[in-house]
């Protein structure tokens, strides 16, 4: 136990909110516009062997990326990120495993079954086929962003009271695109509406009659509130 | 996953210049087709031009009717754009009718013209296939060869469908292909545009090289018509098509006075049937002229092992939408 307690704190996987130090960061850097993505230069694979053969030659002051990687910055749930990732780095994987946000699936990992399904700026899209780097400056919420103040989003609070899943790991896609249909004033609002524009989203389990129970209440809910 | 460099455009020109600057480098649009064949390990950039940002995300009119519409517009901007659901019906349906909703709004519509077929042994990356590996073989052709298949525009080397279903939209509305180029800007019709694979399967479109598509401009609505897209698959949704008709047409007291065919999920490209629309125009407007038509469409149709049925759903696919958009 005592040489897992001398290793460096990582992220705590638990926690969706950024660590401090990282925002910290942030901060000091965001004037700095040293965002190797946006100069229109080749980088990467490239920018590695460079880097390699200069070394540690390379004398500008403030952090530099590692070798082979870029920097990107995005707010993830309401907290600005900045990362460096590799030119390859699917945006899922980089969630997941860079930020510990955990919650965004990978099921099929091809754009097929819709797990991994997030909002870049309320949009939304498969994560699994998105570089990291193509949101630079984006705004991105995952299933850890959906609820607010420690109160879940009624499209939630319907999934539990409808019993819309089984064994969950379609879930987390489900509820973002979920969110977004019920938003989307362009898709109707009747079945088979809803069940086209949520097709996206695979259930092994079969859950879809209460996954669309869940959001046909929650329009009426939402719709006697307002 | 291969490792590949990446660098963002801020302009067509500085994209065509990166590009070119690099030898196996590819665009980047939504990404929905180029990092699935990515992970496949079937493409394999050796840098990818991040284009999706690009200033070509408008849908205009122009002075002369046409409608233009920017590379980087996604297929569900274009398909809930009031001028296209007033005056391109059969588009609007075809892009809704593809994929879905999270791809929809990814995907662009320079990537949905550049899309890869589905065709199984060219996804496997070990399976013969010529437009993978030139001159291995297609493993299709006495292989599975059921859902993605052609029975229309195949040779020898493929029998590869093309997937889109808004090009086959495209084809019917007549279109053309903007590109810019190292040596400049050009034009290419659309239906110029996708290659019958013949003897050069890996050959699929005209650009030449380092040219990135900036817009593609429809044609104006042909007066006085209706149009619908129709598409025929194993389930209701989220399935690429097994047979599908877009059909525009307009009728002068019950005779048919203008009308186009096009074609998907049958053809090698999307399929512009000509002698059909010609067989129809004159025609009264019931459905025994539209089979006749429908016969016409697949007059030149080679069936393989498993997809002889196409021809007959193909048929009917054209019947019943000419009967929905003249009802």
């Amino acid at each position: 136990m005592a040489k897992f307690e001398d290793d460096k704190p990582t992220i705590n996987r638990m926690d969706p909110v950024a660590p401090k130090p990282a925002r910290r960061r942030f901060l000091q850097s965001i004037s700095a516009s040293g965002i190797a993505a946006t100069t229109g230069a080749w980088a990467g694979a490239a920018a590695a062997q460079a880097d390699a053969r200069e070394g540690s030659q390379q004398g500008k002051a403030g952090p530099q990326p590692a070798a082979g990687v870029m920097t990107v910055e995005f707010v993830v749930n309401g907290a600005r990120r900045k990362l460096d990732v590799a030119p390859n780095a699917i945006l899922l994987d980089v969630l997941r495993d860079q930020l510990g946000l955990t919650g965004t699936k990978k099921g099929c990992d091809h754009g097929q079954c819709g797990a991994c399904t997030l909002h870049v700026n309320g949009t939304p899209i498969n994560s699994c086929l998105s570089l990291a780097l193509m949101h630079d400056g984006d705004e991105i919420t995952t299933v850890e962003g959906l609820a607010t103040g420690g109160k879940l989003h009624p499209l939630q609070e319907a999934f539990w009271d409808h019993d819309a899943y089984q064994c969950g790991y379609c879930t987390a896609g489900q509820l973002m695109s979920g969110v977004a249909v019920l938003k989307d004033k362009r898709i109707a609002a009747d079945d088979h509406a809803v069940r086209e524009a949520m097709s996206g989203n695979i259930c092994r389990c079969g859950a879809y009659e209460n996954i669309l129970a869940a959001m046909q209440s929650t329009r009426a809910r939402t719709k006697r509130s307002a | 996953m291969r490792a590949f460099d990446y660098v963002r455009a801020q302009d067509a020109a500085q994209a065509v210049a990166s590009h070119a600057q690099r030898e196996g480098a590819v665009y980047l649009a939504g990404g929905t087709t180029l990092l699935d064949l990515v992970k496949l390990d079937v493409m394999q950039p050796t840098g990818v031009v991040d284009i999706h940002r690009l200033p070509l995300d408008r849908i205009e009119t122009l002075p002369d009717g046409r409608v233009r519409i920017g590379a980087m517009v996604t297929n569900t901007t274009l398909a809930f754009d009031e001028t296209i659901q007033s005056r391109y019906r059969v588009l609007s349906e075809a892009l809704l009718s593809g994929a879905t909703t999270q791809l929809r709004n990814k995907a662009t519509i320079a990537g949905n013209v550049m899309q890869r077929v589905r065709c199984g042994y060219f996804r496997d990356g070990v399976s013969p296939c010529n437009k993978r590996a030139p001159g291995s073989g297609c493993a299709a052709i006495d292989g599975h060869n059921r859902n993605v298949h052609a029975v229309l525009g195949t040779s020898r080397q493929c029998i590869a469908a093309h997937p889109s279903d808004m090009c086959v939209a495209m084809a019917a509305i007549g279109a053309t292909i903007q590109v810019q180029g190292p040596n400049g800007q050009r034009e290419i019709a659309f239906l110029d545009f996708h290659l019958l694979p013949g003897d050069t399967p890996w050959k699929e479109h005209a650009l030449e090289k380092d040219e990135l598509i900036t817009h593609v401009t429809l044609d104006p609505p042909m007066r006085n018509s209706r149009s619908a897209y129709l598409k025929l698959r194993d389930r209701a949704s989220y399935q690429f098509a097994l047979a599908s008709a877009a059909v525009i047409v307009a009728v002068d007291k019950g005779t048919v006075s203008d009308a186009r065919i096009a074609m998907g999920g049958v053809a090698t490209k999307p399929w512009r049937a000509k002698e059909a629309e010609a067989a129809l125009i004159g025609q009264p407007a019931n459905e025994a002229a539209f089979q006749r038509a429908a016969q016409v469409a697949f007059q030149g149709a080679v069936p393989y092992s498993q997809n002889a049925y196409k021809i007959p759903l193909g048929m009917q696919a054209i019947v019943r939408d000419l009967m929905t958009v003249t009802a």
